[in-house]
């Protein structure tokens, strides 16, 4: 066998103009609204029938720190970074050293500063990227009322050759009911860097198609909509970076369409409150990061011993312990999988793309619901976090019903030994029903048992009912034909579908293979995925390699394998895993 | 759910045979409960009964109503997503010293803040009883029969009742096991109560807290109307020798529970991401 693990060093700067797309980053302290011009952008973007993606670089701070919006723009579905960026808009450079590692800068970058601001940073300079003077501070002195943001915004807007109609219509949309006059100033300074920007030659021209329907939606924003309409009413919330945007919109949405969140008192109660939830009948669900999960566990136990539908959508960040708060990496995946004690059968699910948060945790509460056990789903902070323009998702399938029992005349049994391993689960309420739901191991009528049959039994059903549900066609995403596979999970897919595609733009055929189903394993589908295939290389954004360790104790995979893994928060980009392709070749 | 022809105390005993101790105070709790739910006179399944772990927790076992055994500390949390979720449920939730004051001790806190409709049994046995008997937050600090703590805790008992009226509890009544027809007066009044209602029962451990046989002559019921406000009731308490049956203190502070509305379809909140929405 030919394990080649390759450590990678920061990600390479790619040559540019490789794809259809422009990179565009603004970046500034925390009042300067490099991200509020981000989001502007990436409106106007979608209403000129565009695609794109807007990831964000934060420092530390809670309020007032530096941020960078970087965006990418394109003509087709964006589904990853670009490895390079071609503009860079500073309107500011406070603290830019605290993430320059994530600003990709290159010879062919354009960077727009003030030099009021003084010399850009040694990053900067030392990337060989061309400089251009935007006298913010002057050009503001011009415009009262005005914002040095949407100068910037103007500028950038101009040299990626997007319409200023187009941005006036979103800011006219997001500041109608400001009035007149604030239009008007943000107007007036979009203009001004329009105009600093008019002898410049644009770096690119996409080619818009006004009209095309599109939606703006972050992975987190995605995920709290997938659980709503696949019937989630209950939630119970306890915040923390970065999965507290999926509680933030539920709220609302729960409270408008019949539903509750409570705030809990901590993770343990929140978990315990949609376990009780979901035994009252009603569809639950939580969200946590990391540190939360870890004190879920022991109540993810009881679920599964329990049979209790419910599912925790963990947004991942760098770990252990606090780790990196803000910043995205794949290390859950262990304690997701592994992390329950007892032999405790469960749903783990990823979604790769942050259009695919809607339909993976659409799917993950169908399954939690139609398997009666519990469904962890692995976002992280780069789906989370991050805002796309895409087209309007597919309708989503109907949502599957939990199995109920009707009322009883008598000697109900709700662990009933049935053939698909899933008995019908009586709701308070139903006459006749009464049982009691509990977590020490129990008879079928759910009388708390220790004998070994009863274990046994037991044990078998909760393990048959995962194992007897067909999980195809979703289990995976498989797209390509070739003797190279690419295996992959979660946000990291996103760079490996441009791989992918850049590889076989130069005759390289490759297969992807991403996975969306991590638990139960799926080793037949997994062995006809991977037929064929001379070698695989395995991507992942983890330090431990833990992805590359789930797959050796799963499945069986092709003689060679690679592993291109490194720990958060640089994203993995699509240059170096074509390089590693290409290496391959 | 229709209501039903009156049950009896019996009707609401599911058959199976507890674990408990002979002599366990939780056998008369588990009397107690049974002659509420018949007082209470409402269909069986309208009752969900929340429990942790610990003997006492193993309640809902030997009830016939619907219930949830689940994890040590955690049943008042998983009570409050029953009855969010299902506002129609009458929702109990019940365990020990341990359970509630101990591991549990932070939803205590805000299961009191949060004044939801729940009845809470705490059944206080001042140990450990189903680990065998280790001290637990309510034993005294110079009790030196466990093994874990030869010389004595040697830090002082919280007092359910202090605890709860500064935690914001909407009602408190104490019994005794050994009273059962008190107790279930008790229960019925909690589960009557608009809001988390707290029912403090003395149920000596046989086992391992053997000189709790003397409690029957320690406690003494209040003819006292209850208290109305936490400051009236902390002053009135301040010196109780924690044996003082009766209601203690019953506020009129409504209960909580998020409002619910059904304007919106779930596809109309998604037609709001699209261009121009
Ligand atoms: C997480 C966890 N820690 C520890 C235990 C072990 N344990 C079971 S019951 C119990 C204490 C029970 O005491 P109490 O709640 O007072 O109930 P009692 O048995 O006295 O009625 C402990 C520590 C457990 N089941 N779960
Ligand atoms: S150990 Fe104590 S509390 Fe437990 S059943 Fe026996 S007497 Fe009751
Ligand atoms: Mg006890």
């Amino acid at each position: 066998m030919d394990v080649e693990v390759l450590d990678l060093p920061a990600p390479a700067v790619a040559v540019p103009g490789a794809t259809g797309s422009v990179s565009v980053a603004l970046v500034g302290s925390g009042g300067a609204g490099s991200m509020r011009a981000g989001e502007i952008l990436l409106e106007a973007a979608a209403e000129a029938g565009l695609f794109g993606l807007m990831t964000r670089a934060m420092g530390p701070q809670i309020r007032g720190g530096e941020a960078a919006a970087l965006l990418r723009i394109a003509t087709t579905p964006v589904s990853s970074p670009d490895d390079h960026l071609d503009l860079l808009v500073a309107l500011d450079w406070s603290n830019f050293v605290s993430f320059a590692a994530e600003i990709p800068l290159g010879p062919d970058s354009l960077v727009l500063a003030d030099p009021a601001e003084g010399d850009a940073p040694g990053a900067v300079r030392a990337s060989g990227a061309r400089l251009l003077a935007l006298p913010l501070k002057q050009l503001l002195r011009t415009v009262p009322g005005g914002h040095g943001n949407m100068i910037g915004l103007g500028a950038a807007a101009t040299l990626i050759g997007l319409d200023a109609a187009v941005i006036l219509r979103v800011l006219r949309h997001q500041l109608g009911r400001k009035g007149e006059a604030v239009l008007a100033a943000n107007a007036a300074s979009l203009s001004l860097g329009a105009e600093a920007m008019a002898a410049e030659p644009p770096l690119c021209r996409l080619a818009t198609s006004d009209g095309a329907a599109r939606w703006t939606i972050s992975g987190n924003q995605a995920t709290g909509l997938g659980a709503l309409q696949a019937g989630v009413r209950f939630v119970a919330a306890y915040p923390i970076t970065p999965a507290t945007e999926v509680l933030e919109w539920l709220a609302p949405a729960l409270a408008e369409t019949g539903g509750v969140l409570v705030q809990a008192e901590d993770e343990l109660a929140a978990i315990n409150m949609t376990i009780g939830a979901s035994f009252a009948g009603t569809p639950s669900l939580t969200a946590t990061s990391g540190p939360g999960l870890a004190l879920m566990v022991e109540a993810l136990g009881l679920a599964v011993a329990s049979e209790m539908p419910l599912v925790v959508v963990d947004v991942m960040r760098g770990g252990p312990s606090t780790g990196i708060p803000t910043k995205s990496e794949q290390t859950d995946l262990n304690i997701a999988v592994y992390g329950l004690h007892g032999d405790a059968p469960h749903l783990v699910l990823a979604p790769n793309s942050i259009a695919d948060c809607l339909f993976t945790t659409h799917w993950a509460v169908t399954l939690a619901e139609q398997l009666q056990t519990p469904a962890l789903v692995l976002s992280d902070q780069a789906l989370g976090q991050s805002r796309a323009v895409i087209a309007p998702p597919a309708p989503l399938p109907q949502a599957a019903a939990r199995l109920t029992a009707a009322p009883q005349e008598g000697g109900y049994l709700r662990y009933a030994l049935t053939e698909s391993g899933v008995s019908p689960m009586a709701i308070p309420g139903t006459p006749g029903g009464a049982y009691v739901a509990d977590g020490l191991e129990h008879s079928e009528r759910g009388t708390p048992s220790a004998q070994a049959a009863a274990h046994h039994a037991q044990l078998d059903k909760r393990a048959h009912k995962l194992a007897l549900h067909d999980f195809a066609p979703h289990w995976a995403d498989i797209e390509g034909e070739g003797e190279i596979g690419l295996l992959t999970w979660g946000s990291v897919t996103g760079a490996a579908r441009e791989a992918a595609a850049r590889a076989r733009a130069r005759g390289i055929r490759v297969r992807l293979i991403s996975l969306r189903l991590l638990l139960p394993a799926q080793p037949s589908h997994m062995a006809a995925a991977l037929a064929g295939l001379r070698g695989v290389l395995v991507v992942e954004q983890s330090h431990g390699r833990q992805f590359h360790k789930y797959l050796r104790s799963h499945y069986d995979l092709p003689p060679a394998v690679s592993v291109l893994s490194r720990p958060g928060p640089l994203p993995i980009r699509p240059a170096e895993i074509l390089d590693q392709l290409l290496a391959w070749e | 759910m229709d209501v039903c022809p009156s049950l009896t105390a019996q009707d609401f005993k599911s058959g199976v045979k507890p674990i408990w101790c002979p002599g366990c105070g939780d056998y008369s709790v588990l009397t107690a409960l049974t002659k509420a739910f018949a007082e209470l006179n409402q269909p069986r399944e309208s009752f969900a009964l929340i429990s942790g772990i610990g003997c006492s927790s193993r309640l809902p076992a030997y009830t016939s109503v619907y219930g949830l055994h689940g994890l040590h500390g955690r049943a008042l949390a998983v009570a409050t997503g029953v009855k969010l979720a299902r506002p129609d449920l009458t929702v109990i939730a019940a365990g020990g010293d341990g359970d509630g004051l101990s591991i549990g001790g932070n939803h205590f806190l805000h299961a009191c803040r949060r004044n939801v409709d729940l009845t809470y049994i705490l059944m206080d046995n001042q140990v450990y009883g189903m680990t065998k008997g280790q001290a637990s937050p309510t034993t005294d600090p110079d009790w030196r029969d466990s093994k874990l703590t030869p010389e004595g805790t040697g830090i002082s008992p919280v007092a359910p009742l202090h605890l709860a009226l500064a935690s914001g509890v909407s009602f408190f009544a104490r019994g005794f096991a050994g009273n059962p027809n008190e107790l279930a007066r008790l229960i019925v009044a909690a589960v009557r109560h608009p809001g988390f209602a707290i029912v403090h029962v003395l149920s000596p451990c046989v086992t391992f807290r053997p000189e709790q046989r003397e409690w029957k002559n320690a406690v003494h019921q209040t003819d006292a109307e209850p208290s109305d406000t936490p400051e009236h009731a902390l002053a009135r308490f301040a010196t109780d020798d924690g044996f003082t049956t009766g209601i203690l203190f019953a506020d009129n502070r409504p209960a909580f529970m998020p409002p619910r509305h059904e304007r919106m379809s779930p596809a109309a909140i998604a037609r709001r991401f699209g261009t121009g929405a």
